[in-house]
Formats: C-alpha cells, sequence, structure tokens
C-alpha cells in the first residue's frame, strides 16, 4: 500500500510539472463511493472509469442501466486508458475499468487489480480524418503518404497511435507526420482546427465530429482493430454493481447504443 | 546669463503663482513653510512639471515648452538622488555623456569636477560608500559638470546632521559665488537661505509675500511666518505720526513717524516685565497674563496674552523674582526707540 | 518537496544508466532548454518595454491592457494553444497571410514551441518587471532629464540597471514556466521528437506506456533545472 501511495504521489508530480493538459475530462479522484447500502443486490453507487472514446456511449448506457436497475447511481470517470490503468494501480476507488485497448488492460489485470478475466464489449477500426468535403482528395492509405500532404497521428505511446503504426506497416506505406498527438481527439481537433489535411482516427471519433470532419475507410484498417475490454475490479465496493454493469454493457440493448456511435460488434 | 520667470501650477487644492527673477550670479533662495509650493517652483523650473501659465525666459529666451533634458539646468536634488549602481566619477560624468561628449573627455571633465568639490580620493566609490557630506558634494559637482545656465538647489543641507551642515554651507557658498549664471535654492531654513543667498524670496501658500536681502527681510517681516523666523512680534495696525492703533483701541508708540496702513515690529527681548505697574514710565505699557514659559537659548521666552499677543525674552533670574508661571498677571512694556513701523502697502 | 521525494522513492536506480543515454531523452532535454532559453529571450524583449509602458507611463486602456497581461495565467493552456492555432495556424488570422505571403507556417516548429511557451511565460516577466519599475524611484529618472538624459537613454543607463534584479528575477520564473510548458506547446506545436517534442511532451507520453521512463525524464527535467537556476542564484548573489 505504501509504495502504491508513492506512486500516486509521483503520477500527481508528473501531471503537475507536465502542465496536466490533456485534452480529455481527466478527473482522476473524482466518483469516490460513499458505499451506502450496498448489501441488497445492485443497489447504491457504481463507479465507472472509462476510455474517452466511450463518453457519449457509455453516457446513454449508463441511463439505461439505472432505468433497468432502480436504486443504483452510476459515476462515470472517462479519461485517457493508460492514465485510467495507472490510477487502478494506485488505489483510486472504482468498480468497473472499460479500456480502449488490451494493453492498457493488461496494465491493470498483471497488477492483479482485475476480478475474473476481461470480456472484450466492442471493437474500433481506424478511418482517415479529413476535413469536410475532403477537399485535398485523400481516399486511401497511400494517398496519405505524399508529402506535399501535412498529416497526423497519435504518438506511439497511446492506443490509436499503435494502431496506426499496426496498419502502415501491414500496408507497407510509410507516412511521415508533422506531429504524434498525445490523443486521438488531439489529433482530430488539427484536422478540424484545418492545421492538418488527415489525420488516422478512430471511426467512432470521426462520427462524432462528423459536422467538421469526413472519415475515410480504408481496406488496411482491418489489421489494425482495436478491441475495448471491460472488467470488473477487484476493489469494487459495489461489486454485485459491478459485475451486473459488466454484464449489461454486452447486452444488445447497449450494443446497439455503441454500434450507433461507430463501433463494431466483437 | 539670467532668469526671469512667472511660474503657474494649478493642483486640486493648491495654485502656485510667483514671478521669480535672478540675474547672471545671483543666489535667489526660495523660503517658505513646508506645503508652501517652494519645490513645486523648483520642479517647475527644472521642467519636471508642465506650467498651466506664465513663462520661464532663460537669456531672453522662452524656455516652458523645452523638455527638461533640453534644457540646460542643473538640479541638487534633496537627497541628491545620485545613481546607485554608479561610481561618483560616473554619476558626475553622465551628464556631459548625455550632452555627446566623449566617454574619456567626459571621465576627465567628472574627475576634474570632483578634485574642485575636493573628493579626488573618492572618484571610484559607489553612492553607498560615500558620507552624507561627500555625497552632497557629488550631487554638487554631477550638477555643475554640465556647464548649466541656471542652477538649482532642492534643500541642499536638510539631509546632514548638524556639524557636517555647518562645513558643506561654507563649501558651498564658495561654490555657488563661483557659478556664472542663476542659481535658485530652495529651503526652509533661514539661516541657509541667509548665508546663502544674496535675496530672499518668501512664499506662503503658493504666492510671494516678501522678497529682498537679508537685513531688510529680517527687519521688516511682513508676515507672522518671517516673524516667527526671524524671532520679533509682529503687527498690522493704522499709524498717524508715531501713534499705531493695532487691535481694539490699543496703540503702540513707534520708533519714527509714518502715516498710514503699517507693520509694527519689536523684539521679544525689547519687552520687560514688571510685577506692578511700573511709575514714571515708558509710554507702551499694558497688562497681560503668562500663558506659557519656555527655555530660548540663555534666556527664557515668556508668551503673554493680552490686548496684543506677545513674546517676551526675560533671564531667568528675573523670572525667580516675578515667580512666573502660567496664568501668572504682570504688566509688560517697551521703549518706543524698539518699535519700528513701516508701511505695509509697499507691492512685494 | 514531497512530489519530488515521491519520483526519487520510485525511480528505477539500476536502470537509470540505460534510461539516461537513450537519444530521445538527450533530444528532448536539448530541445526543451533552447526553446525556454529562446522564449525567455523573447519575452525579455516584448515585456520590458510592456512593463514600462504599464508602470511608468499613464497611457488610456493601461488598466484594460493589464489585465489582458494575465490573461494567460488563468486561461488554461491548453486553451491557449487553441488560441494561438486560431491566430497564427495554417487558416488564422495572421497565419493563413503568413502562410501564403511567406510561405512560413508556425505549427509543428520549433519556432512554433517558443512562441507558444513565450506566450504562456510572459506574464510572468511582465508582472515582476512593472513591480520592480513601480518599486524603483521614478525621480532618478527625473534626475537623469535634468542631466540631458532622453527618456531611452534614462531608462537604458538609470533605469534598468535600477530594476535588474526584478527582471533577473522574472526572466528566471519566466524561463521556469516555459521549461515546464505542456499544454500551449503539444497543442499549438504538436509533437514530434527533435522537433517540437519538449521534455514535458515526452515526460507525457512515456506516462502513457512506461511510468518508471515517466520517472526518469521527469527527474532529469527536475535535476537540470535546479542546477540551473542554482548556479544563476550564485552568480547572482556574488554581484550585488
Amino acid at each position: 500500500m505504501k509504495a502504491r501511495l508513492l506512486t500516486a504521489l509521483a503520477l500527481t508530480a508528473v501531471l503537475v510539472t507536465s502542465g496536466c493538459g490533456s485534452g480529455s475530462d481527466d478527473d482522476g479522484g473524482s466518483g469516490t463511493p460513499a458505499a451506502s447500502g450496498s448489501a441488497g443486490g445492485s443497489k447504491g453507487k457504481l463507479t465507472v472509469l472509462a476510455a474517452a472514446s466511450l463518453t457519449e456511449s457509455f453516457d446513454k448506457i449508463g441511463t439505461l442501466f439505472e432505468q433497468a436497475n432502480p436504486g443504483v447511481e452510476v459515476t462515470f470517470s472517462y479519461g485517457g486508458s493508460s492514465g485510467l490503468a495507472t490510477q487502478i494501480t494506485s488505489g483510486a476507488p472504482a468498480d468497473v475499468f472499460a479500456a480502449a485497448s488490451p494493453a492498457t488492460m493488461k496494465t491493470a489485470t498483471d497488477a492483479g487489480d482485475a476480478s475474473g478475466t476481461p470480456a472484450t464489449f466492442v471493437k474500433n477500426q481506424l478511418v482517415i480524418a479529413v476535413p469536410k468535403g475532403n477537399p485535398k482528395g485523400i481516399t486511401s492509405l497511400a494517398a496519405m503518404a505524399k508529402p506535399e500532404f501535412k498529416v497526423a497521428l497519435c504518438a506511439e505511446q497511446v492506443p490509436c497511435g499503435a494502431a496506426a503504426q499496426k496498419a502502415l506497416t501491414a500496408a507497407s506505406i510509410k507516412v511521415t507526420p508533422v506531429t504524434q498527438e498525445q490523443d486521438v481527439k488531439a489529433a482530430l481537433s488539427k484536422v478540424k482546427l484545418g492545421e492538418v489535411d488527415a489525420a488516422l482516427v478512430y471511426r467512432t471519433d470521426a462520427k462524432a465530429a462528423a459536422a467538421d470532419v469526413d472519415g475515410v475507410e480504408f481496406p488496411e484498417s482491418a489489421q489494425a482493430i482495436n478491441d475495448y475490454p471491460i472488467v470488473a475490479l477487484k476493489n469494487a465496493v459495489n461489486p454485485s454493481g459491478a459485475s451486473a454493469f459488466v454484464t449489461f454493457v454486452q447486452t444488445p440493448q447497449a450494443q446497439q447504443v455503441l454500434t450507433e456511435a461507430g463501433f463494431q460488434q466483437p | 546669463m539670467s532668469l526671469d520667470a512667472h511660474l503657474v501650477v494649478r493642483r486640486e487644492s493648491f495654485t502656485l503663482d510667483a514671478t521669480l527673477t535672478a540675474g547672471a550670479g545671483e543666489v535667489v533662495a526660495l523660503l517658505g513653510p513646508n506645503g508652501a509650493g517652494k519645490t513645486t517652483a523648483l520642479r517647475a523650473l527644472a521642467g519636471l512639471i508642465g506650467l498651466d501659465g506664465g513663462h520661464i525666459s532663460l537669456d531672453g529666451h522662452r524656455v516652458e515648452k523645452v523638455p527638461p533634458e533640453h534644457r540646460h539646468i542643473g538640479v541638487v536634488f534633496q537627497d541628491y538622488l545620485l545613481f546607485p549602481h554608479l561610481s561618483a566619477l560616473d554619476n558626475v560624468a553622465f551628464g556631459p555623456r548625455c550632452r555627446g561628449v566623449a566617454k574619456t573627455e567626459s571621465r576627465v571633465r567628472a574627475a576634474d569636477q570632483l578634485a574642485r568639490v575636493g573628493l579626488s580620493e573618492h572618484v571610484r566609490k559607489k553612492p553607498r560608500q560615500l558620507s552624507g557630506g561627500q555625497a552632497q558634494r557629488v550631487a554638487l559637482a554631477r550638477a555643475l559638470a554640465t556647464d548649466p545656465q541656471l542652477l538649482l538647489l532642492d534643500e541642499p543641507l536638510a539631509a546632514l546632521d548638524a556639524r557636517t551642515r555647518l562645513d558643506t554651507r561654507a563649501h558651498l557658498r564658495g561654490h555657488l559665488a563661483g557659478h556664472a549664471g542663476p542659481t535658485v535654492l530652495v529651503t526652509h531654513d533661514p539661516l541657509d537661505a541667509m548665508m546663502l543667498a544674496d535675496r530672499l524670496v518668501i512664499i506662503e501658500d503658493g504666492r510671494v509675500v516678501q522678497t529682498g536681502d537679508a537685513a531688510s527681510v529680517t527687519s521688516q517681516p511682513r508676515t507672522d511666518y518671517v516673524a516667527r523666523l526671524v524671532g520679533l512680534n509682529l503687527y498690522r495696525g493704522q499709524c498717524v505720526d508715531t501713534r499705531a492703533g493695532i487691535a481694539g483701541g490699543f496703540a503702540l508708540t513707534v520708533r519714527s513717524p509714518v502715516t498710514g496702513d503699517v507693520f509694527v515690529a519689536f523684539p521679544p527681548s525689547a519687552v520687560a516685565l514688571y510685577p506692578e505697574r511700573p511709575e514714571g514710565s515708558p509710554r507702551n505699557t499694558w497688562p497681560a497674563t503668562v500663558t506659557a514659559v519656555a527655555r530660548h537659548g540663555d534666556a527664557l521666552r515668556v508668551e503673554l496674552a493680552g490686548p496684543i499677543a506677545v513674546a517676551a525674552d526675560i533671564t531667568p533670574a528675573a523670572a525667580v523674582q516675578l515667580a512666573l508661571e502660567p496664568g501668572s498677571r504682570v504688566w509688560a512694556s517697551v521703549k518706543a526707540t524698539e518699535v519700528s513701523a513701516y508701511p505695509a502697502a509697499t507691492n512685494v | 518537496m514531497l512530489p519530488l521525494a515521491g519520483l526519487l522513492v520510485r525511480a528505477p536506480w539500476t536502470t537509470l544508466p540505460e534510461r539516461l543515454t537513450e537519444p530521445g531523452v538527450l533530444a528532448a532535454l536539448r530541445l526543451s532548454l533552447l526553446t525556454a532559453t529562446l522564449a525567455t529571450g523573447v519575452c525579455l524583449v516584448l515585456g520590458v518595454p510592456l512593463a514600462w509602458l504599464l508602470g511608468r507611463t499613464g497611457f488610456p486602456g493601461r488598466r484594460f491592457v493589464r489585465a489582458l497581461v494575465t490573461v494567460p495565467l488563468v486561461l488554461p493552456p491548453v486553451v491557449g494553444g487553441v488560441a494561438l492555432l486560431l491566430v497564427f495556424g495554417r487558416r488564422g488570422l495572421v497565419g493563413e497571410w503568413l502562410d501564403t505571403t511567406f510561405g512560413f507556417t508556425l505549427p509543428f516548429t520549433t519556432t512554433g514551441v517558443v512562441v507558444a511557451e513565450a506566450f504562456v511565460a510572459m506574464p510572468f516577466l511582465v508582472i515582476s518587471v512593472e513591480g520592480a519599475l513601480r518599486a524603483a524611484d521614478a525621480r532618478y529618472e527625473e534626475a537623469a532629464a535634468t542631466l540631458g538624459a532622453s527618456r531611452w537613454t534614462a531608462f537604458r543607463r538609470v533605469t534598468l540597471p535600477l530594476i535588474a534584479p526584478g527582471v533577473a528575477a522574472g526572466a528566471v520564473l519566466c524561463w521556469a514556466r516555459a521549461l515546464g510548458e505542456f499544454g500551449a506547446t503539444i497543442t499549438f506545436a504538436g509533437n514530434f521528437p527533435g522537433r517540437t517534442q519538449t521534455m514535458p511532451l515526452a515526460v507525457y507520453l512515456a506516462l502513457e506506456q512506461d511510468l518508471d521512463a515517466a520517472i526518469v525524464l521527469s527527474l532529469v527535467l527536475v535535476v537540470v533545472s535546479v542546477a540551473i537556476l542554482a548556479a544563476l542564484r550564485d552568480k547572482w548573489a556574488g554581484v550585488t
């Protein structure tokens, strides 16, 4: 426990020195469960840490879940999957973790913080995000590689960057980006602002930004499909609620919400 | 070189409206109580504040619109304002440098100027390493190093202790005598003014109330402030021949006949006190009540109330004999030969 | 102090040598020091005259300008980065003109990093220098004027030396803030190793994958900046 505390302090220090400027809403310590009357079935408070790309879908699913389980109150904390994983291993109180990649989930399971085996509940794949109307006419991965285009990729350290590398490697295409963004939303906003001509982002993100951005599908994306795992956590304050939520996410009702957002079923 | 100025500066609570002239080589002291507008006048002459009216002529050239850096004036500020990061030499060389003199030449001039004020030993020192008297001399050397047409000094001795003040005053006097242009000196100390200046200009509440050399100002004060400064009892009155009516029917007989609106003055030492009405008798005798007794040099200064408020200086022995204390009733008397009367109507 | 202790305790001391010699670390460190120093230079050149205007002249709208100067302090740096993009970006108010006229764009360049850091760090310099100016006796400037000094000469030869400690303090704060800058930099200049990836960006990305690497990078940043600041402080202490 002492080591974890120190890790948490270290993490805080790093975030502070680095300006703590991730675009996503990353309020690490929120949603401390008040553990009130959690004995009765799935009642009480439930804290879910979820990847930022799930924000819109999980907000809807949360409402559906509360309707299906009266008396349960779900609180979501969205953020970068790696950051969330670090919070969990540092002892952040939470009941469920939904990650954007198996690698980040592995951080939590390796540390022994998961209860049971993670289940893949959706898949996401990459598209080429271009400004609305595709003014530069970029329709393929190969076109992106042309030197006259400015391209943004995610940094390899984050899931969307790893996926992009996988797809590019599989297609034997070399793209030199002008920037390696810290997350998919940042890459997308560079497209929105017109600073770059194209970026590789998840289909769900392109769909959420459909007002400003078109998503161009490309066949090589099949090589880099991203699995989203979900798991109940060992230190859950509300274990029954946690497993109920994990199950609920995989019901057709929840899957429909996710599909509408652009996710694919596993 | 000469100065001819009419300074009008308006402030919220106060207006300065003063005429000031000074001839070549003349030292004029602006003397007045705190808040009278002396420093305002000096700053206006230096160009650090603008005029709201009037003019400033130096040698016949109007300069009131000229910014300070082009006015060719030298200023010794009250706390000298020596640049703390520069040595004495560089402080003095600053002016010539700004006037376009080459660096080496400026330093030669500065060293020369410092030698003249007797500070050759201290050229490398920073201002904080100088004594008060030395700093004052550096400030003077700095002001003179630009060969100013007009030299201005703001309370040049006020920051010094009594002993240094004596030496520095004598030293300053020598240098002012050597300055070819006019000098205007601001002070609230009458002794400084009288020792250093050829002419005094007394300012009260933004107006010139009296001008003249030390002798005429001290012998014939025209305001309570000046009278207090020079230690005289002063009254305003109407005089017919040698009889001057002062207040409420009270009258004094004066030394020589004048007629009309007059000032009446006599020194406290001329006032004699008696326990009873003196017999035989000087004509100027009246009953009075002691309001205060205080030491004043070797004598005792007794403040008296009565038909007129009077200060009297008496010996300690006399005080013991009269058993003076606040509330004592005495008779005061002053000889007519000690009482001077002079017309009040003269324009200043 | 405590967070620093946390870093020290958790640091992977055994693998430290290999981690330190990774080429990316040095490149990021060099870029950070270079851009922070250049940004401080930009802040000095623009900030000192601005502070003088604010502290010594009574131009109309001074209060408003002073409030504007502090905006980067309250603005989240990421928003500052977006604001910079809206001005200097390819489609930005000024950026579009720069691009079409000179074929020159700021985002994703090292110059862009300097601009972002200068933007965020400027208030520290301006506020320090203005404070020093207000504390300095303006009558020294009057004394200089009576000696024939123009406003500029008086500022350069009298005021500037008088406020030097304030300017130095402001420059240090400015430099430190620029060195730690993250949000505006990653938003405006992006992240590309060797070109725009400064230490804080490298730390943030390392954190995504490898906590140990992030701690090592943070320690390097802390140690180098503390060493430089301490060295500068000794130097000034010797002078004044």
